[in-house]
């Protein structure tokens, strides 16, 4: 186990620039999630970390040594693919002892080693199955003791999770985070996926044209993005029209910052609230989803939405006016040069 | 009974393209076991022919030639065509679209021509003829059918599977043979039996080729009837028919003409 770091890392591909002096650590025993869209440059980060691309300029280190130059297979690294890449002609077994064959550790201790790395998944029994006699999450399983089998000193996901349904990829979700915790091992994962990213890793980066907007916790980055990409893309947010900022206390310079506050953070009325943050509304749209109601309201104008338990709203028809309110704490406040 | 007139019409032609295929080689593999010379009816079971056959040295000679020749342009162009089909696969370069243009007409093109150009070359270079020009010759046309065949079945290889097992510690050659390799077999097995056969049936090339004095079977084949017909012809040919269809059965079991698994 190992920390990663990363420092000034440029690489381009023709004219296109794929990672722009990306400066990043990656703790020791970490969940890391490298979070953006797609052309970002989170997935030419995490290759350029395994070695499949090599930097222009800037430099890797892993644990004390220096891989920039150092070619994939060189640099014990575990890794797991969006296809899981497992070996067809191989059986279970076998894929999973792959990385020990190569490293010549002997058979008995490769047995052994396999056995126990099946165990971790849970696929003890699986060993003589061949990949294509496995369901999705099963083989899922399999690239992943593959991939933590030969001790890697950092364990890297790409997209691991994307290619299961809803229910099996939060299943698999725990199971990943409780592996990673068991095993110690730094993780970085890429994925596209918010939801994913909160729930799993300790700390996240976020990228766009390949630069790191802003890295930290889940919660620092969701409760301080630094930038309104940053504030929609983890998460949603509904933005305070200029026009209606007069009369509210918020945390932050007007000519510096923008305001925004989170759906989940508004509360739905009737009347106007006597304290808060207060903004008079039109209900437009209510959706039951069981426990949970979103309401979509505009303000001024502007399209918001709303995130509340059911039983807590009041009954309004749409079209109604509302008052749509918040703690000011819980104003987001954005600087404004960074906005988009 | 509008419906059933159709398929009834298309089986008739279909039995009929399979009878005009395939009578011929039939009669010929009856005759060669009618023991009258003459094609003479009523038919009379013998292995008369066959045994002649085997005592015929320039047939023996011819024929382990013909396999010899068949072996070896089989390894040599299996090889060949799959380390072209690997690079065609894994690299971009310039003129790639047109290599792989080019590799296609030794396919199309008239092997008389092939033959004729390739006997005034080899004699311009000074090779000549002989089985070296023979062996280079069959080598040539057999390429690109390796070339196909392997190429269809890396068409369908995840190239994931090579940064996995680089990832886990695997050095290129390592790669190559636990990995592609194993994934391509079915396709290199089909181009060999593929090379193999376009050199064991070839008669053309191997007639510009050939020293009188060595030929190879089909090459042999003809200066015999040429010479007069014999029933040993039919029962060398209903052999070599029955060897070849059976190669051909397996390439095409094997690659499934290009399609996945």
């Amino acid at each position: 186990m190992s920390s990663v770091e990363v420092r000034n890392i440029t690489k381009s591909f023709g004219r296109a620039r794929a990672l722009d002096d990306v400066s990043i650590t990656f703790e020791d025993g970490g969940f890391f999630a490298l979070l953006g869209p797609s052309g970002s440059g989170k997935t030419t980060l995490l290759r350029t970390i395994a070695g499949f691309s090599f930097p222009d300029t800037g430099t890797i280190r892993i644990g004390a040594r220096n891989v920039e130059a150092v070619p994939v297979e060189k640099r014990d690294i575990g890794m797991m693919f969006q296809s899981y890449a497992l070996f067809p002609n191989m059986s279970v077994a076998d894929n999973v002892g792959f990385g020990l064959r190569v490293r010549r550790v002997g058979a008995a201790e490769e047995r052994r080693r396999v056995a126990e790395a099946l165990d971790l998944v849970q696929l003890g029994d699986k060993g003589g199955r061949m990949p294509h006699q496995l369901s999705g999450g099963q083989r899922q399983r399999v690239a992943l003791a593959r991939a933590i089998v030969t001790q890697p000193k950092v364990l890297l996901l790409d997209e691991p999770l994307s290619a299961l349904d809803k229910t099996l990829r939060v299943d698999m979700q725990i199971e990943l985070k409780r592996i990673q915790r068991e095993v110690g091992i730094t993780t970085i994962f890429v994925t596209h996926d918010q939801e994913e990213a909160l729930t799993l890793s300790d700390r996240i980066g976020i990228l766009r044209d390949g630069r790191i907007v802003q890295a930290g916790t889940p919660r620092e980055v969701y409760d301080h993005p630094n930038s309104a990409f940053a504030a929609t893309f983890l998460g949603e947010a509904n933005w305070l029209p200029d026009a209606a900022l007069e009369g509210l206390q918020l945390p932050g310079d007007r000519t510096r910052h923008r305001f925004a506050v989170r759906p989940e953070a508004l509360t739905l009325t009737d009347g106007r609230p006597a304290t808060g943050n207060a903004l008079s509304a039109r209900l437009e749209q209510r959706v039951f989803a069981g426990a949970m109601a979103t309401c979509l309201v505009r303000v001024d104008g502007e399209p918001w939405k709303l995130v509340a338990r059911d039983r807590d709203l009041p009954e309004m028809a749409p079209g109604s006016e509302v008052w749509v309110s918040w703690t000011p704490e819980d104003t987001l406040a954005v600087p404004r040069e960074a906005a988009t | 009974m509008r419906r059933p007139l159709l398929p009834l019409l298309g089986r008739a032609w279909l039995a009929l393209i399979l009878v005009f295929l395939y009578a011929p080689i039939l009669v010929m593999a009856a005759m060669s076991f009618n023991a009258s010379p003459f094609y003479q009816l009523p038919f009379e079971f013998s292995t008369r022919w066959y045994a002649d056959m085997a005592m015929n040295p320039q047939i023996i000679e011819a024929s382990l030639r013909s396999v010899g020749i068949a072996l070896a342009t089989m390894v040599i162009a299996t090889a060949l065509g799959t380390a072209a089909s690997i690079a065609l696969f894994r690299y971009d370069f310039p003129g790639k679209r047109v290599l792989q243009v080019l590799l296609f007409p030794p396919i199309a093109i008239p092997w008389l021509i092939t033959g004729t150009a390739m006997l005034i070359f080899f004699f311009a270079i000074g090779i000549g003829r002989g089985t070296p020009a023979v062996l280079i010759g069959h080598v040539a046309l057999a390429l690109p059918y390796v070339i196909v065949t392997v190429s269809a079945r890396l068409s369908s290889f995840d190239v994931t599977l090579e940064e996995a097992a680089r990832a886990l510690g695997a050095d290129a050659w390592t790669v190559l043979r636990r990995v592609t390799l194993p994934w391509i077999a079915p396709g290199i097995v089909a181009g060999a039996l593929f090379a193999f056969a376009v050199s064991f049936d070839q008669f053309v090339v191997s007639y510009f080729l050939a020293e009188p004095g060595d030929s190879t079977l089909p090459v042999l084949i003809y200066t015999a009837i040429r010479k007069g017909f014999t029933p040993e012809i039919n029962a060398i040919s209903t052999i070599i028919i029955t060897v070849s269809m059976g190669i051909m059965f397996l390439a095409t079991r094997k690659s499934s003409f290009g399609g996945s698994r």
